[in-house]
């Protein structure tokens, strides 16, 4: 299921040790014992973090997953930032129609003090 | 220059890693109430909302605390999305919570509390915060951009993940 891979990034990064490995990733590849140094933890634990980065398409492993160094897949960080910017694009479209629909109400209408809560069949039903 | 001149009001969304949120943020040149007038009198409502090839046809409006509303997004004619909800509470001029539901995932519902902030100089601050009942709900309206429809994005992380 596409949303259960979608949700898969999400909730590896709701975890905060897993935001700073991919951090740290984020300015260059490094092997699990790099990655272990500065928080005091062990590899294995470490590893568990990066399994569920990998699991989420985040981080790339190598066959030889002791050495080999984890390299962070930006891609998916750039996909995620675009859903994210095309929802933002969205709703700036529809806020840009009421920039110009409250310009119109400048122009065309002098609304009275009292406003209208309700509409269509509800006209005047709060009176 | 300040930094609320009209080139930096533009619409600020977070989505939070770990909790079924979005907030979104705008400024709009224009005081509290008329910005209120334009989110709750269904008229006005009708000539904003929604994506822009379609248009809202509005079912039922009850914009008072308790009432309920339904509308639907048209296409050419023809319904392309519904959506129902209630109006927790009506606060004129500074506060608006209501539930959501698209009809196609009737199981699915947000909470849309929007506050209108006056900033002064006429000019008000809108904050809305959906809170959605499950992550995988918030991550496929972020997906999808509120739209239904297929989603590139989805097949794209398909691919993706296949990949690796």
């Amino acid at each position: 299921m596409p949303e259960d891979q979608l949700s898969r990034v999400f909730s590896a990064l709701a975890d905060p040790t897993r935001r700073d490995i991919v951090a740290r990733l984020a300015v260059g590849d490094a092997t699990v014992g790099q990655l272990a140094e500065p928080y005091g933890v062990s590899v294995q634990a470490v590893s568990k973090h990066l399994r569920v980065l990998e699991d989420a398409g985040l981080v790339s492993h190598s066959k030889d997953a002791q050495r080999r160094p984890r390299h962070l897949e930006a891609e998916v960080f750039d996909l995620m930032t675009k859903w994210i910017e095309k929802y933002r694009q969205q709703a700036e479209e529809r806020f840009r129609r009421l920039d110009a629909l409250l310009e119109e109400m400048d122009e065309t209408e002098e609304y009275p003090t009292e406003q209208r809560f309700s509409a269509g069949d509800q006209k005047g039903a709060a009176s | 220059m300040t930094s609320t001149t009209p080139g930096t009001r533009e619409t600020l969304i977070e989505a939070d890693p770990a909790l079924p949120i979005i907030r979104i943020t705008r400024d709009f040149d224009a005081p509290p109430d008329k910005v209120f007038r334009a989110w709750i009198d269904p008229d006005l409502v009708a000539r904003w909302l929604g994506p822009r090839d379609s248009t809202i046809r509005i079912d039922s409006w009850d914009a008072r605390t308790g009432g309920s509303y339904r509308y639907a997004s048209v296409r050419n004619g023809e319904e392309v999305a519904a959506f129902y909800g209630s109006f927790h509470e009506v606060r004129p001029n500074a506060r608006l919570v209501q539930t959501f539901t698209w009809e196609g995932m009737p199981d699915g519902v947000s909470l849309e509390t929007m506050t209108f902030d006056d900033l002064g100089n006429g000019r008000t601050r809108c904050v809305g915060l959906s809170v959605v009942d499950s992550l995988e709900g918030r991550d496929a309206i972020m997906a999808s951009g509120m739209e239904v429809g297929v989603n590139q994005g989805y097949e794209k992380l398909d691919e993706l993940l296949a990949k690796s």
